[in-house]
């Protein structure tokens, strides 16, 4: 029987496709937990140094880090966290969506910006849309070492340092939960003093052995833990958003295999009835 | 009732200890560091060694950080290690291999070795070792 062969073959193929994005689901799905899992120990960590720092960046230190001085805004710098694969859906589209935004902010001010990338995505779309890229970081991986990420957040730190940019920000998205990824933009540079606390009460703290070396040490510190959370936790965003891309993919495969099928056995259905009709008429005719 | 501090214990991969404590001590840069109640605001270092605490219902916990920075605010002791566990965790034989081990390296001046490198492998092998003994002197 020739009729339908066509949707028939159409099924075949969508079959497959499904079979693929289903298999895809499920290793994103297992990825997913190990990713968290990381992200969800090295937090306290981050946390805690973030509120050390902002407790520093709120005294009256008698040595005061470059990074501890705010300065006017001539140009700002992006650390820019994405993922280095795609098919997870609007994850690096909002992100880049939200940090373009910002940009405009910034330009309409007449500030300019430069950019640290880190993953393929984001280094592709400023490639294309241009922008200016100081330093790249591409194929991270899923388990990124401290020591891979360091060259790249060092472009950023001369940068300031030389006064190329007056602020740092890094954008990254942040995990809400598994259906929810939102792009969030943090300060890293100057050191921002901790909310709700006033800086009026003039404190400093006792440095064994001296100001500068644990200053120093413990700035350098909290810039990579912050950048190696950020690029931890967009690790875990990739995932739960690949896992719900593909689960959406597998969801649609199965409503056109349902359609394709109702519209082959329509078809079958009427390639039979025809054909009865057509021995009858012929039966008559004799 | 005894006076008591916050203390957070946070090492790179974990989080160790959080809770309310009536001391801590720990080995600085510059020697060894108790913390009472009360301590004025400090930042220091901190070498590879036994940390202390002893908790408001008067038991004591023994943790291993092997390096890091010490925060004292007002009401909150923040430790930030680079690696930190649980005294009971600590593999003894796994130390004193590693003592062993960076001796050996020491003294074999014929490979190309980093000094500092070596120093502070052996510096914390001993550090793990001097934290099991004193959880063994507590026990006993």
């Amino acid at each position: 029987m020739a009729v339908g062969r066509e949707i028939k073959k159409k099924i075949g193929s969508v079959q497959n496709t499904q079979k693929i994005t289903s298999a895809m689901q499920m290793v994103a799905a297992s990825k997913m937990r190990r990713t968290q899992e990381r992200m969800r120990q090295g937090k306290p960590y981050s946390e805690k140094i973030r509120s050390v720092i902002g407790h520093l960046a709120n005294s009256n230190p008698e040595y005061r880090h470059t990074y501890m001085e705010p300065r006017d805004i001539k140009r700002i710098g992006y650390l820019v966290v994405s993922s280095d694969k795609g098919l997870c859906g609007g994850l690096n589209v909002n992100l880049f969506r939200a940090l373009v935004r910002d940009m405009a902010q910034w330009h309409n001010q007449g500030i300019e910006s430069d950019l640290g990338v880190i993953g393929n995505k984001a280094s592709r779309f400023f490639r294309s849309i241009g922008g200016n890229v100081l330093a790249e970081l591409t194929d991270v991986g899923e388990a990124p070492s401290l020591s891979s990420l360091i060259g790249g957040i060092k472009v950023m730190l001369d940068a300031y340092e030389n006064g190329q940019i007056d602020r740092l920000f890094i954008i990254s998205n942040e995990f809400v939960n598994t259906m929810t990824q939102s792009p969030v933009i943090r300060q890293l540079l100057p050191l921002e003093p901790e909310q709700g606390e006033s800086s009026e009460h003039r404190w400093d703290y006792i440095y064994e052995p001296d100001a500068r070396h644990l200053i120093e040490g413990l700035v350098t510190r909290f810039i990579e833990s912050q950048v190696y959370q950020a690029v931890i936790e967009n690790g875990a965003c990739e995932q739960a958003a690949k896992m719900i891309a593909m689960k959406n993919a597998t969801e649609n495969a199965e409503k056109l295999i349902e359609e394709l099928t109702l519209i082959y056995n329509n078809a079958r259905q009427a390639a039979i009835t025809q054909e009865i009709a057509e021995i009858v008429g012929g039966a008559a005719a004799v | 009732m005894a006076m008591t501090i916050h203390c957070d214990i946070v090492s790179a991969e974990q989080e160790i200890f959080s809770g309310r404590v009536t001391m801590v001590s720990a080995t600085g840069t510059i020697g060894e560091l108790g913390i009472m109640p009360g301590h004025a605001p400090l930042l220091t270092g901190i070498r590879p060694g036994p940390v202390r605490l002893k908790k408001d219902d008067g038991e004591e916990e023994v943790f291993y950080a092997s390096g890091g920075f010490l925060e004292v605010q007002p009401g909150v002791v923040t430790i930030l290690a680079d690696t930190a566990l649980r005294a009971d965790d600590i593999d003894e034989a796994a130390a004193v291999e590693a003592q062993q081990a960076a001796e050996r390296l020491l003294h074999d001046q014929t490979t190309d070795i980093e000094f500092s490198a070596v120093a502070t492998m052996l510096a914390e092998a001993m550090a793990q070792q001097r934290t099991l003994a004193e959880l063994k002197k507590r026990k006993r």
